[in-house]
């Protein structure tokens, strides 16, 4: 039999949360225009910020660290396949049943046999970006499991039924006015003289969700390290709901994807110094749970890890792309992003949304299926200057770019355009020429400083804002050969 | 020293008054400038949109255009922009290189390192601060996202601006954040460009600074073309332009265009 190679996998289409509905201009503009989201989004983002400038800054060797991180990741990375194949032996070895998803489709119907096998009609979770990804609810949904989330931010974003926005606070997008509203509406008997106190808040979540950690059998995670060398799996959180749907159920279910595995428990070292001073600017985060296996008489005693793949490898494959893969997901780059901090997580459509998004979703769904994404930046670089691990994000989003353009059959206007630009700058004779076009500017300017604001598109765009200076008579080379007389000879 | 300048595609082509000021700047220093007739454009904007491909002819023009200059005694290439400098540093060559043209990517990182942005230039190389400046105006200073970030030119610009005679120096608030520029992002995104633009301008204008001036023509710009359209006084001024200002020659209609158009000589009524 021929195999035909149609190339690596993505994450199929019509299952989980990866792609927009619409372009990420189309949807900016619409999150731009609302001003509620703008000033939450402005204050959180301004806040996490400047704590997490703070708790980094008191670390002399952050450069080292840093570097560090990066290093543990590449060489990780460039043996996976071991990796991975070592932590199947461990997590084995020690009670464990690891599971192998090549796609969303794959792990949710994995994770439902799982749950279906124990004959639990409900699941609590902790928050993972993975199984937002995959859509784990809505397939849970679908074969009859409610799925409740436990971590504050997300039970917010679910009792809302919204959508997440951020990867490590899912309802950054929403204030403490909207919270109360949504808890007075959605929590059964809750307190009604509720307030907009953050710890009434808390409290309030939390009467909510005690009864359900008791009463729950099954609980599903995500991960954020899973150890090779020993098969544990680490879980770091802030709020301890977390670590009771860890603890209190008889069967836990882990989805994580390929990339979250570390060769050795010492690398941890390492990562849990990057990953709370990065996301929530924090020295430590409150809740760190790490488990391996099951222990017989303590915790839950059926243990499940899912592999996911759904693109990874595929990301893997693309060798400028592949440092996607390096992140730990502590939302900094999120944070400090301009264009997030204006248009919020939504606009980007995918469940990760602003830098690391921008660079991860269209290499998981192929670039084509997001192919708005990587033009979603002003290439300002402050993601890659505070990502822990280094990873160049504008140099992938460029990258990506090319991918795009590169993968055009037919010849859009602006790829004329910017082939007869690249002619022209090639050659003095033809750039002199297309130069002496902006004659036509001097004409639309009819002897104003500035262009006409209505010019016809492409450039509307700029100037229905932004005024466009009139050219001016003479380019600074042509009256430097005036002045100075031609330097050919010389230069 | 004999240095050859990179006027890059914009500055000739829109603001010839930054690449005139760079070499009157130069020269009053005391060196030689000489300006490669060949040159055109750096090939950023076609990496940046996708179209490395395309870059590579652009490389290979800026590469010949500068290679005559370095074989005639030219010591350095100096350039007021700091962004197309990032890109020199950062792009030229790996683009180059991944079109299989390494003879090509190889002369581009020889060229790479001779090459400056401006403030790098006259601090690092000629080890000037006080390049004789006399600028009376209240100013405020924008470190544009590439110059502070892919080539961490710091705070040269600051040190030179400082050093300026009857200059008022303001510190900006947000200094580090993007004006929104981002090349074709201004055009593909408009509406986060402008969104980040009227941020970085509120807070241009907060300063009360006549004048917002930084090392990139491009976000000068941008951030000049939305200043003129709100009818703000507040003008944009390339770095260049104020250190080549002096008490001989102060230009009091400079300013990286679009600049209103005013008389030359103040008016005696004031
Ligand atoms: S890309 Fe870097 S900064 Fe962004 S979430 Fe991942 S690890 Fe954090």
């Amino acid at each position: 039999m021929t195999a035909v190679f149609l190339g690596i996998p993505t994450a199929p289409a019509g299952v989980g949360h990866l792609r927009g509905d619409r372009p990420f201009p189309d949807a900016a503009r619409d999150a731009l225009r609302d001003g509620q989201l703008r000033a939450n989004l402005g204050h959180a983002t301004t806040t996490i910020r400047g704590k997490r400038a703070g708790v980094v800054a008191e670390v002399p060797d952050w450069a080292q660290l840093r570097e560090a991180g990066r290093a543990l990741k590449a060489a990780t990375m460039a043996r996976l396949d071991e990796h991975l194949e070592e932590l199947e032996r461990q997590v084995t070895a020690r009670g464990g049943t690891v599971h192998w998803a090549r796609d969303a489709t794959e792990a949710n119907e994995i994770v439902t046999r799982l749950v279906q096998a124990t004959g639990a009609d409900e699941v609590v979770k902790v928050k993972s970006m993975a199984t937002q990804e995959i859509g784990l609810n809505e397939a849970l949904e679908a074969a009859g499991i409610t799925a409740l989330e436990t971590d504050l931010a997300e039970l917010i974003v679910q009792l809302g039924e919204d959508r997440p926005s951020h990867i490590l606070v899912p309802a950054i997008h929403k204030n403490r006015a909207e919270i109360r509203e949504i808890f007075a509406r959605t929590i059964p008997g809750v307190d009604p003289g509720l307030t907009d106190d953050p710890r009434r808040l808390a409290m309030a979540a939390r009467e909510h969700l005690r009864e359900r950690f008791l009463r729950a059998r099954v609980a599903v995670s995500g991960a954020n390290f899973a150890v090779a060398e020993t098969g544990t799996l680490a879980v770091v959180e802030s709020e301890g709901n977390g670590r009771m749907c860890l603890t209190l159920p008889q069967t836990l279910i882990t989805v994580m994807g390929i990339e979250k595995v570390v060769p050795a428990w010492r690398d941890l070292e390492v990562f849990l110094q990057l990953l709370p001073r990065s996301s929530t600017g924090e020295r430590m985060n409150p809740y760190t749970s790490l488990w391996a296996g099951v222990t017989p008489g303590d915790g839950p005693q059926e243990f499940h890890l899912v592999l996911l793949d759904n693109g990874r490898t595929a990301v893997l494959a693309d060798e400028v792309g592949r440092e996607a893969l390096h992140c730990i997901r502590c939302s900094a780059c999120l944070n400090v992003c301009p264009v997030y901090e204006r248009t919020g997580g939504h606009a980007y459509g995918s469940v990760y949304p602003g830098p690391i998004g921008a660079v991860l979703s269209p290499q998981l769904t192929g670039v084509e299926d997001n192919a708005s994404l990587p033009y979603a930046s002003s290439l300002c670089g402050a993601c890659y200057d505070v990502c822990p691990v280094a990873i160049d994000i504008p140099s992938i989003l460029v990258h990506l770019r090319a991918e795009h353009v590169e993968a055009q059959t037919r010849t859009t206007p602006e790829a004329a355009a910017f082939r007869a630009l690249s002619k022209a700058m090639s050659s003095p004779r033809l750039w002199r020429l297309a130069q002496r076009a902006t004659g036509l500017g001097r004409f639309l300017a009819r002897g104003r400083p500035t262009l006409p604001a209505t010019l016809p598109p492409p450039a509307s765009a700029w100037t229905r804002t932004r005024d466009l200076p009139t050219p001016p008579r003479e380019t600074f080379t042509q009256a430097w050969a005036r002045e100075h007389g031609s330097q050919e000879g010389r230069a | 020293m004999r240095v050859a300048l990179f006027a890059t595609c914009l500055v000739d082509t829109m603001v010839p008054q930054v690449a005139h000021a760079t070499a009157t700047l130069l020269q009053r220093l005391g060196h030689e400038v000489v300006v490669p007739p060949g040159q055109s454009c750096c090939g950023q904007m076609h990496v940046n949109t996708g179209y490395r491909r395309e870059a590579v002819p652009i490389v290979a023009n800026h590469v010949r255009a500068f290679a005559g200059a370095l074989s005639s005694g030219v010591e350095a290439v100096v350039v007021p922009s700091g962004s197309c400098v990032a890109s020199i540093h950062h792009q030229q060559a790996a683009v180059a290189r991944r079109a299989g043209e390494h003879g090509l990517a190889d002369e581009a990182e020889a060229l790479a390192a001779r090459t400056y942005e401006l403030s790098q230039f006259l601090v690092d190389v000629l080890g000037v601060t006080d390049v004789g400046a006399y600028y009376p105006h209240r100013v405020t200073h924008h470190p544009t996202c590439h110059s502070l970030r892919m080539l961490r030119v710091g705070d040269r610009p600051l040190q030179l601006l400082r050093a300026v005679r009857g200059l008022e120096l303001v510190e900006l608030p947000g200094a580090e954040s993007c004006c929104g520029f981002g090349g074709t992002f201004a055009v593909k995104n408009a509406d986060t460009s402008t969104a980040m633009l009227t941020d970085k301008m509120a807070n241009v204008l907060a300063t009360s600074a006549e004048v917002c001036t930084a090392g990139d023509a491009s976000c000068l710009m941008h951030i000049g073309g939305g200043l003129s359209r709100l009818r703000s006084g507040t003008r944009t001024v390339h770095l260049a332009e104020i250190l080549a200002s002096t008490e001989e020659s102060v230009t009091p209609q400079q300013g990286t265009r679009p600049s209103p158009s005013r008389p030359t000589t103040p008016t005696a009524s004031a």
